[in-house]
């Protein structure tokens, strides 16, 4: 046992230290290859912005970003102890000029790109309509959009068309180049709503709605899913988004509606919102008008208060000391909810007898909507006031925006 | 029968038979193994009948340097159980495609990426931070211990009982499965009824306790008890960074108790903060535990930057370049980490001005950032490298980190984020920076000061094995992550449709076996350097020729840090002494006033780690015989007036005639 | 404190202290109970922006002017800006070291400070039979919890208040003690600042809602 062999295997490994580092350029190989890099080749005129901002935002740290790395490698290399050529000022500490120019260049790429994030984040804001459904196409005023109610149950998505009376489970489909208008929720717990090939997601909340606004350029099959962590069954919470010519997307109508199964009303939604996973294709026709107002506001299951109605009565100031026995036990408890230890039985408020018509027109009106420009020449920076004319001013970041808040 | 139920609930809470997960083969393994090398320790320890010693002079010391040492023994020791976790999840998301399940269930899957999250942060990268900060802090500023040296201890004991309380739900029941955050309504009891998220409550609120007094504890010690001389802007960048991390963790911790207080009742009395009916609110939880989480990303990132401060100065042989900017950039950072909270969550409709507005000031953030990392680029400049281990560490980090800043102000532009949040771009982005910045810190950082501690240096044979595991290990186990979120894959899927995925999460994976092999040498390079101590001893307290008083004393140092406090000039406080010809005093020694040691600390934290255990399991007896017996051994503490001792002249002279000597063999 | 060296020559510089800087014993607990005070400051300011988030969902449920007994609360109020004062005026017995009236001063505060607490608890009580309990609706939720949590602090403060008093009579005013009677002063004062927020922004504005 010499040091010869230690020093043998010493060498040995110090040559696969160099191999390990050669090991690291090995991802490079495989992005050359061909991958579907969904984000940065999306079929979806707003994901393709989208897509323009991630590649703007890049290059322009790029600027900053390379001289830095090829800085840091130089001085390493040239300032090594070993170079003893190389110039050496041990009290060297200071420099006006350096450092006004390092606080300077991060400002000016800071200042550019907060131009392009304050415009962009406006521009595609989901909650605004389109003003074009390509770069050079505006949207025509006269097709209305495709509403589509998105509802994000465990685990697993069901749309709701309710220009068409049909709802699938986990299976989209929209026409090509017509504008799509979500408006989404959950039923229990957070999700996300995200078609990459289409445009970014929002979440989904249980008794809040959110808004995307977006548009599919190209038909297709494109993968859609949650993208928020929501429980067990969340690996499985996907959906097919089917683009379709316009034909095609009649078609897929008629075909919804014949096989629908069933109709889609309270009793048949509670039976869909249990716990489950990997749920085949199906659709319902036709749905309850009511459903989705009602879903949005959590107040599906007869007798149980809307949330819309819940704070109308709130706002008024409650129901005062008469409305504290207001509450009925819980029969159905999603997972296997028991009620705190030291609390009181699950219960609910008790509500009006169903909900009343008009607060459902209410409840689906368009206060958050931000309205694209009516003229189509492309906006600067400071041509943002332009749309904001006919924007309200909901936007509270501790409550995101909700349409239930109203009356 | 009906009694005996009642009678085992009563004495049991709802622990049964059945939380103990005799049925998963994996965890009986894992119980197996750790068992096994636990009985193997306990045994040893006994064996060399080490108890007392340990007892007497590291479990109950309120001595800084160990009570910093014991920080980094932790932060280890949980490292792997973190790293176990990752390794896991790496290898179940390179199987699970075409069909396959992989091997973990969700159930299990759930608790393992939520745990890794929780350890790493909490009880990997806090520790370590800590640990580092009061070893080094009290040195650097010329103390001889921290403002509150029983505190320190209780801290640490208490950061220790959160770490035990979920380690413990590995093998008694099972962790939260709702991911490190636990937001409602997912972590409320409706969706997660099991004791998971009790465990992660508690488990947090015990180490919150610790990390809140020992934010505190450094702040009145670096306040109050700099050497005379040391003005604030001649404080060393480390004890800058280390002020602005306490600043913030006594700013934001507070939060973090607030809002799982709130879960917790939540949970335990059923009221209506985070529900989703009776008017709550699940997404000012959100809000609220981000407002929290945001500065704890620089918590942990701050004290980093100060290490490569030190580093790079000391190895460049020359001086921090623009020491004032550099401090000003971290205050900077300081105040404007409370204002970007918000970029967590764009994606939940806060309307486009909110948003833009968060984004902008997430930024600005960089532009500090950025004049840091110019500064330590300046300071190599012109000066002297000397590519000990530390300074490789930092030149990874300064290369890693940029493309993690990239990625992250990336992220800042929302509609950028729409298309990117939660998916595994952002996992790779967030490792990037607390890898590539927190761990490579604080691997410099332990590289630096280990000699100081135990006056040897590391190996640096399997300290370079250990780096370039490391960094190629870590570019390979996250570059595919960029990539794989650039093809809209989103974070914590356990199982995958699309198979051209895989080659993605084999190679992330391959380089989560590197990693592992880094971890491996680093725990060899500190066994074989304790080995080899001889040869690499340091007796000179000065072994990288270094600038800040630290190294002005002896390795390790003595109890008392100073035998005379040193007088400070400058802010390279030590280099300026060795080139104005400092002598060291031979004579003149005094006794030295210290705290002594006390078992309270460790005896609260039981009691608390035991109560939280109990409300946990909801045993009731436990819980509140703990905190009644916890108040009592409190109140009894305070009884006790007598909590110092003097260490006498001749100990001083002693020990300072040693290390003379030591000196003069060195010379020679 | 000398910086100076025997042996050194005038204009040579000094780089240890001779003389031993010593902290004095409980040098920086001012400070660092002030900084704790802040950081409990924190978890108040965190309860009151929960009050106000939720402060108006009654679920359909009581609202304040529903449940409130605003001169129930004066007197309440009224008690702990007493002990406040009485608790001031224990201090300045203290300045003068007069450890009677000092002591006296301390239990009429203890006993301001428990009228408080029953008063409190009393309403409590009240609010729970009446069926307007925790669970009820987020209002009551976070009311409950931003009371309580001061109450609980009261509760803390008294047992530390009787556990000085003991260790006054045991050991006298000795430094350590008036350090510790000026930090639960701290404490008190506090207490009593973040009572008058919650009085003004749960129940002033809470009636007039």
């Amino acid at each position: 046992m010499g040091t010869s062999r230690a020093k043998k295997i010493r060498r040995l490994m110090g040559l696969s230290v160099r191999y390990l580092k050669l090991l690291a350029l090995l991802p490079l190989g495989f992005a050359l290859g061909g991958c579907d890099f969904v984000v940065l080749t999306p079929a979806g005129d707003v994901a393709a912005q989208q897509r323009d901002l991630v590649v703007i935002a890049t290059v322009l740290m790029l600027l900053i970003v390379v001289p830095v790395m090829v800085a840091t490698a130089l001085i390493a290399w040239r300032y090594r102890q070993s170079n003893t050529t190389a110039r050496y000022t041990p009290d060297w500490d200071h420099s006006t000029q350096l450092e006004l120019l390092i606080w300077a260049a991060p400002l000016l790429i800071i200042i550019c790109l907060g131009a392009v994030t304050w415009m962009g984040t406006h521009l595609l804001d989901p909650y605004r309509t389109l003003g074009r459904i390509a770069a050079d196409r505006p949207t025509n005023p006269d097709l209305k959009p495709l509403e589509v109610d998105v509802v994000a149950l465990d685990w697993k998505w069901l749309f709701i068309y309710p220009e068409y009376g049909v709802a699938s489970v986990n299976e989209l489909a929209a026409p090509v180049n017509r504008p799509l208008d979500f408006k989404i929720t959950a039923s229990s717990v957070m999700n996300s709503f995200y078609i990459p090939a289409l445009a970014g997601q929002i979440y989904a909340m249980p008794g809040m709605q959110t808004r995307l606004h977006a548009v599919i350029n190209a038909p297709g099959n494109y993968r859609g899913f949650s993208a928020n962590y929501s429980g067990a069954g969340f690996s499985h919470m996907h959906f097919t988004f089917q683009a379709l010519a316009d034909g095609d997307f009649d078609q897929w109508i008629a075909k919804a509606k014949s096989a629908g199964a069933s109709r889609l009303g309270r009793q048949e939604y509670l039976a869909l919102e249990r716990p489950s996973e990997n749920e085949p294709v199906r659709f319902y026709t036709p749905v309850d008008e009511e459903l989705f107002p009602a879903i949005l506001n959590m107040c599906v299951e007869t007798g149980k208060m809307c949330t819309s109605e819940m704070m109308a009565i709130d706002a008024k100031g409650g129901m005062g000391l008469a409305g504290i026995g207001n509450t009925l036990p819980l029969t159905y408890d999603k997972l296997a909810a028991r009620g705190a230890v030291f609390g009181l039985e699950p219960s609910y408020v008790a509500g009006g007898v169903c909900l009343p018509g008009d607060q459902v027109g209410r409840m689906s009106d368009a206060s958050t909507i931000v309205p694209a420009p009516v003229d189509g020449t492309p906006l600067r920076g400071y041509g943002l006031a332009r749309p904001g004319s006919a924007r309200k001013s909901s936007t509270s970041f501790l409550f995101g925006r909700s349409s239930k808040s109203d009356s | 029968m009906v009694d005996t139920h009642d009678l085992t609930r009563l004495i049991f809470g709802r622990l049964t038979l059945e939380s103990l997960p005799l049925h998963e083969p994996i965890i009986v393994g894992t119980f197996a193994v750790v068992a096994l090398g636990g009985i193997a320790l306990l045994g040893a320890v006994t064996y060399f009948r080490l108890w007392a010693y340990l007892w007497r002079e590291w479990f109950t010391s309120v001595d800084h340097k160990r009570i910093g040492i014991m920080y980094m023994v932790l932060g280890i020791v949980m490292l792997l159980r973190g790293f176990a976790d990752a390794l896991m999840m790496r290898m179940q998301q390179a199987m699970a495609f075409n069909g396959s399940e992989g091997f973990l269930p969700a159930h299990h899957y759930d608790q393992v990426f939520t745990a890794h999250g929780v350890i790493m942060i909490f009880f990997v990268a806090m520790p370590l931070v800590t640990g580092l900060m009061n070893f080094v802090v009290p040195l650097q500023i010329g103390a001889r211990d921290v403002s509150f040296p029983f505190l320190n201890n209780f801290s640490f004991w208490m950061t220790v009982g959160g770490a035990v309380l979920v380690m413990a739900s590995l093998f008694i029941g099972e962790f939260a499965r709702t991911g490190w955050l636990a937001y409602p309504p997912l972590s409320n009891l409706a969706y997660s009824p099991d004791v998971g998220v009790d465990y992660y409550i508690w488990g947090l609120q015990v180490a919150g306790v610790g990390t809140t007094l020992s934010g505190i504890n450094l702040i009145c010690t670096i306040v109050k008890m700099r050497a005379p001389g040391m003005t604030m802007m001649r404080m060393p960048v480390f004890t800058w960074t280390s002020l602005c991390t306490n600043v913030l963790i006594v700013a934001s911790f507070p939060v973090l108790t607030a809002v799982l207080a709130l879960l917790s009742l939540d949970r335990y009395v059923g009221t209506n903060f985070f529900t989703n009916d009776f008017g709550g609110d699940p997404m000012m939880y959100v809000n609220l535990i981000w407002i929290w989480g945001h500065p704890e990303v620089y918590i942990l990132v701050l004290p980093a930057f100060g290490i490569f401060s030190e580093v790079t100065s000391t190895f460049s042989g020359k001086r921090l370049f623009g020491y004032t900017s550099m401090v000003y950039a971290t205050v900077v950072i300081t105040i404007l980490s409370y204002l970007v909270w918000l970029h967590h969550f764009f994606t939940m409709g806060s309307g486009a001005s909110v948003n833009s507005f968060f984004g902008i000031t997430t930024m600005i953030i960089s532009i500090p950032t950025g004049a840091k990392m110019f500064n330590w680029l300046f300071t190599m400049y012109r000066g002297r490298i000397r590519f000990e281990l530390p300074m490789m560490w930092t030149v990874a980090f300064m290369l890693t980190f940029v493309i993690g800043g990239m990625t992250g102000v990336l992220l800042a532009v929302p509609p950028a984020d729409f298309v990117l949040h939660n998916s595994l771009f952002l996992v790779a982005h967030f490792h990037n920076v607390i890898i590539g910045g927190v761990l490579f810190g604080l691997f410099a950082g332990i590289g630096y000061w280990f000699p100081k501690a135990f006056g040897f240096k590391l190996d640096v044979f399997w300290g370079k094995l250990s780096f370039w595991f490391w960094v190629v290990g870590f570019y390979l186990a996250f570059m595919p992550l960029y990539v794989l979120g650039l093809m809209g894959v989103t974070r914590r899927l356990r199982v995958f449709d699309d198979p051209s995925l895989q080659i993605w999460f084999v190679i992330a994976g391959i380089g989560a076996l590197l990693i592992a092999c880094g971890i491996a040498c680093f725990l060899i390079q500190i066994a074989v350097s304790v080995l080899r101590r001889e040869k690499l001893a340091d007796v000179t307290g000065d072994p990288w020729d270094a600038r800040t008083l630290e190294w002005a004393t002896s390795s390790p140092p003595p109890a008392y840090n100073f035998a005379f406090t040193p007088v400070v000039h400058d802010n390279d406080a030590w280099w300026d002494m060795k080139r104005r010809g400092y002598a060291r005093p031979l004579a003149g020694f005094k006794a030295i006033h210290m705290p002594s040691n006390t078992g309270t600390g460790v005896i609260l934290a039981g009691l608390a780690t035991a109560m939280a255990f109990g409300l946990i399991w909801y045993i009731w007896w436990l819980a509140g015989v703990s905190f009644i017996a916890l108040l009592a051994v409190a109140i009894r503490h305070t009884f006790n007036y007598h909590q110092s001792f003097n260490i006498p002249a001749d100990e001083v002279v002693r020990t300072e005639r040693a290390r003379t000597e030591l000196l003069a063999g060195a010379k020679s | 404190m000398t910086i100076a060296m025997g042996s050194m020559k005038a204009g040579e510089p000094v780089f240890y202290v001779v003389d031993e800087h010593e902290h004095a014993e409980g040098h920086s607990t001012m400070l660092g109970f002030w900084i704790y005070l802040m950081s409990d400051c924190l978890i108040f300011a965190m309860l009151f922006a929960v009050y106000g988030v939720l402060g108006g969902k009654y679920a359909a449920g009581p609202a304040p002017k529903d449940l409130f007994d605003l001169s129930l609360v004066a007197v309440n109020t009224t008690f702990l800006l007493l002990s406040s004062l009485t608790y001031g005026l224990a201090m300045l017995a203290m300045g003068q070291s007069r450890v009677g009236a000092m002591m006296a001063w301390l239990v009429v505060t203890g006993l301001f400070g428990l009228g408080f607490l029953g008063i409190e608890l009393s309403e409590f009580a009240h609010m729970i039979h009446e069926g307007a309990t925790p669970q009820r609706s987020a209002f009551l939720s976070s009311f409950f919890t931003l009371v309580g949590t001061h109450g609980l602090h009261v509760t803390f403060g008294l047992i530390w208040l009787v556990t000085l008093i003991v260790q006054v009579r045991l050991h006298g005013l000795i430094e350590s003690n008036r350090r510790r009677l000026f930090c639960l002063s701290m404490f008190w004062h506090f207490l009593d600042v973040i009572w008058i927020g919650v009085f003004t922004v749960v129940y002033l504005m809470g009636m007039l809602r």
